[in-house]
């Protein structure tokens, strides 16, 4: 007879129960859908750390026009406006063929520099279900030197105009804010001035970037040559600036010690030293056009 | 006397059973559209979890930000790295009620205008939401549909000067979802 008198009673409190609940239990219901994998983007905000390539790649069906300037030396002083009088110039456009594979090519003030190159993702950073630590991408470039010869008494040969770069790009996006790639790297010229030169240079680069705000990062990148004639002769590359993105723009600024815009040339041929002020300011402009559509 | 319970028991659940008519999708559609002179943009989700309680009028949205898809893929990479911060919000979440459910019939087909009301949360930010829309018992299942307006600003969400242009201060949310009867005990 009690149950009787008290199950409406709790029939009613068990109703006032589900109603409170009733919200956050549809919430659960919902369950936490995240995909099974995900894979990381913008590791860095263009196609280039500061000089070199980054890991990104122009999306399948985007072109971008990229136009690249490094001035004179700053400790030129005054008369030549620290450098801004002179200006190695290098433009170029590169195409998203596919989200793995990027074709591109360039040409530049320095040594009258043609170049292509193929940018390939091998290794795409991701977590949850498929978890990859890194990013890698192979890049392989060629630059033909197209400056008349100064010797013609010789017999110059087209190929002697070649340069190769052969790199792969290890990057990780460690969180939202920090990057940070290693690029191992091969240069390879055909021809050199002098018979000890080397050939074939063994360089190590490091860069990364770090967020300052939503739209702003400061980036840094060194080159290492390894010890032989170039690494004597020349010095490593060291640039640091900064990314800022406006839309379908970004803007590089930056400080350098290379004059040479393209990996074929500024990897092996950067002669400048930071502590005597042989620095060059440069800029990167980047446009994307998305041509194919999703 | 236990006859008796038994029954008021079995009554009593079956009258839950009833009266719990919960509904699920996790194939949800929300649209949403910036329109200006500068820049049409366009992202769409076709991946939206939502649930709906017939007997409460409650409903919940999860919506998973790095599941909108855009035109242009710098300008999803922009959506998640600088606009919303998919990162650090992953989801907009919506749980709220419908004002006039106990008008809709679920055994007979129809369309019924009904009204929305509850709390948004997207990039971290809630503010409360009310829009008109429509609720449509079909072949068993329930077809909801809503447009409304957010903005931006509301929820934290700076635009800076340089596209300001690009961007509109209030942008078009259209969501359409197909909820299918959960089958409970």
């Amino acid at each position: 007879m009690n149950l009787m008198k008290r199950l409406p009673v709790i029939l009613l409190l068990a109703g006032l129960v589900q109603g409170v609940s009733a919200q956050d239990d549809l919430m659960n219901m919902l369950g936490d859908d995240k995909p099974a994998t995900e894979y990381t983007y913008a590791t860095f905000k263009t196609t280039r750390v500061v000089l070199n390539h980054s890991i990104q790649s122009p999306a399948k069906g985007d072109l971008l026009f990229i136009i690249s300037h490094h001035f004179g030396r700053l400790n030129q002083g005054a008369y030549d406006l620290f450098g801004l009088d002179q200006a190695t110039i290098r433009f170029g456009l590169e195409y998203g063929i596919s989200d793995r594979l990027a074709i591109g090519i360039g040409r530049s003030t320095y040594k009258k520099l043609y170049d292509g190159f193929v940018k390939f993702k091998l290794l795409q950073q991701s977590s949850g279900e498929k978890n990859m630590p890194v990013s890698i991408s192979y890049f392989g470039s060629m630059g033909i030197n197209s400056l008349k010869w100064e010797n013609t008494d010789r017999v110059n040969y087209f190929s002697s105009r070649l340069s190769f770069v052969h790199q792969l790009l290890i990057a990780r996006k460690f969180n939202s804010s920090f990057s940070l790639q290693l690029t191992p790297t091969i240069v390879h010229r055909n021809f050199v001035p002098l018979k000890e030169d080397q050939n074939t240079v063994f360089a190590m680069g490091a860069g990364g970037r770090l967020k300052l705000t939503q739209r702003m990062s400061v980036n840094a990148e060194y080159f290492y040559l390894l010890p032989g004639k170039t690494a004597d002769e020349f010095d490593n590359s060291l640039s640091i600036g900064f990314d800022i993105e406006t839309g379908g723009h970004v803007f590089q600024l930056f400080f350098t010690n290379s004059v040479p815009i393209n990996e074929n040339a500024f990897i092996t041929e950067t002669q400048g030293d930071w502590l005597k002020g042989d620095i060059y300011f440069g800029f990167n402009i980047t446009r994307t056009f998305t041509l194919g559509r999703k | 006397m236990k006859i008796r319970i038994i029954a008021l028991i079995i009554i009593s659940m079956t009258i839950q059973g009833i009266m719990a008519q919960k509904y699920m999708t996790k194939t949800g559609k929300i649209r949403f559209y910036s329109d200006t002179p500068m820049e049409k943009i366009e992202a769409v989700n076709h991946q939206v979890n939502s649930a709906l309680d017939l007997s409460t009028g409650q409903i919940v949205f999860k919506v998973l930000m790095k599941s909108f898809e855009f035109e242009k893929a710098l300008m999803q990479e922009h959506f998640n790295e600088n606009y919303v911060e998919s990162d650090k919000f992953p989801n907009a979440v919506f749980k709220g009620s419908v004002i006039g459910f106990q008008t809709i019939d679920i055994t007979k087909e129809g369309k019924y205008k009904v009204e929305v009301e509850g709390d948004l949360t997207i990039h971290g930010k809630t503010n409360k939401v009310k829009t008109a829309g429509t609720l449509e018992v079909k072949g068993g299942k329930i077809l909801a549909h809503a447009i409304f307006e957010v903005k931006p600003k509301d929820y934290g969400i700076s635009i800076p000067t340089a596209v300001v242009k690009q961007i509109a201060e209030t942008i078009e949310v259209t969501v359409d979802a197909t909820y299918d009867k959960m089958n409970q005990l």
